[in-house]
């Protein structure tokens, strides 16, 4: 579901590369041809692609967190079965992505192993926790709404299987927004207090759901490779405008309050928002949020007590194949 | 400790009868029956298939994309093996 500019700054080993193969991958970029596993690429392209993807696929395994927190307390048995949905899409977005990333040269045992390691990073969002039942509507419509946002331009994304895994989880991704936006729209039709739950659920998450854009462009340090190379397609800055005009009518149906009261809108119809908080998004990605503890806890836990299954697959695997093995020797 | 590596499987999958299986992924699994279970779940949530195959990995062998040019190139100039190459008068109609 979820993708976030997390880029840091990479050393330009270009200068080492054959400028001829340089400038015809470029050549190709350019002419909007896709790239293949077993096509030449810069190893810097190689590298910031491994990173994009490998992080946009442990936010989607550690997305399923905040959200599977809700399964067992979800208010109906219809919300419960969509929510089980929900998460196990999470799952497979996860799986797709983390083979997507293989393909360029890393094992996922390797992307997993750094990621339980804290040496990979994940969408700081799921640093935030669930606390009530309409935050559970507020991921799927502010969420997962922005991840849409940031994942139909990556469907052109210039690295082929990128692009396709990204096809299929933008198809799967609708579902999710509209289920969250239909837990909203009950709830401020609800009681009031089930209104009032749905305005603070949106309160606390409409700030942390702006910076999963990434930092403003006039700060963010990767954008003109990413660009050149036709990875990126729209800036931070671009998209995040594009969110708030999107979400701003949806609000307002729902009948709550952007917790924003410099936003206004301008004559072309934008809606303009105040100063983002950016020491938030800094303290949350250095591992200071709310809940970075315990989600990197329950990834390290189900991962260890998981061990003796892959073990036991394994051993039993390799017993088969001995055996077929004999077999075929007699 | 690092992670031991489970195999890798490709995935294909058929839509409907009568279409081929087409390739949509691959995944991780310690032997065919998991790699088959897996595939069901990752990629047949929503109704995409009738069939599934799974394939190692390893056991594809692929054409180098540095040679494409020398691979394709003699298909490419050989125009007469389309049938618009030939000219065949309007008043015998449709062929």
């Amino acid at each position: 579901m979820y993708t976030q500019a997390l880029n840091t700054a990479e050393t330009d080993d270009r200068g080492l590369e054959d400028a001829g193969k340089a400038a015809q991958f470029q050549a190709r970029i350019d002419a909007e041809e896709r790239i293949e596993p077993n096509d030449w690429m810069p190893a810097a392209y190689r590298k910031t692609l491994t990173r994009q993807i490998s992080q946009h696929a442990h936010s989607e395994i550690v997305g399923m967190l905040p959200e599977g927190n809700w399964i067992t307390r979800a208010p109906t048995l219809r919300r419960k079965a969509a929510l089980l949905a929900k998460v196990q899409d999470e799952c497979g977005h996860g799986l797709y992505l983390y083979a997507a990333a293989e393909t360029l040269g890393s094992s996922r045992e390797e992307l997993v192993d750094a990621m339980l390691a804290g040496k990979a990073k994940y969408s700081s969002i799921f640093n935030y926790p669930t606390l009530t039942w309409a935050d559970i509507g507020t991921i799927g419509w502010l969420v997962d709404g922005a991840a849409i946002m940031n994942q139909i331009p990556l469907c052109r994304c210039s690295y082929g299987p990128y692009a396709r895994a990204m096809i299929r989880v933008c198809k799967e991704e609708s579902f999710h927004q509209r289920q969250g936006y239909e837990i909203m729209l009950t709830l401020c039709r609800g009681s009031d207090e089930q209104k009032a739950m749905a305005q603070d659920a949106l309160n606390r998450w409409w700030w942390p759901v702006l910076m999963m854009f990434g930092p403003p462009d006039a700060t963010s340090q990767h954008s003109d490779t990413s660009t050149k190379w036709k990875i990126k397609r729209f800036s931070n800055d671009e998209l995040r405008q594009k969110f708030v005009d999107a979400t701003v009518p949806q609000a307002q149906y729902l009948g709550l309050t952007i917790p924003d009261s410099g936003m206004t809108q301008d004559t072309d119809g934008h809606w303009r928002y105040s100063e983002i908080d950016w020491t938030e998004f800094k303290q949350v990605l250095a591992g200071n949020g709310p809940c970075n503890r315990d989600r990197m806890a329950a990834r390290r836990k189900a991962h260890d007590e998981g061990a003796w299954v892959r073990e036991a697959a394994a051993s039993y695997a390799a017993k088969r194949a001995q055996r077929q093995t004999a077999q075929a020797a007699e | 400790m690092a992670t031991p590596n489970t195999p890798l499987w490709e995935v294909f999958i058929r839509s409907r009868n009568g279409l081929a299986h087409k390739h949509v992924g691959s995944l991780h699994a310690s032997d065919t029956t998991m790699a088959l279970q897996a595939a069901r779940d990752i990629y047949t949530r929503r109704g995409e298939g009738l069939s599934i195959w799974v394939v190692p990995s390893t056991a594809i062998t692929a054409s180098d994309p540095a040679e494409k040019g020398m691979m394709f190139e003699p298909a490419e100039s050989k125009i007469y093996r389309h049938p618009t190459f030939y000219e065949v008068p309007e008043e015998v109609g449709h062929m």
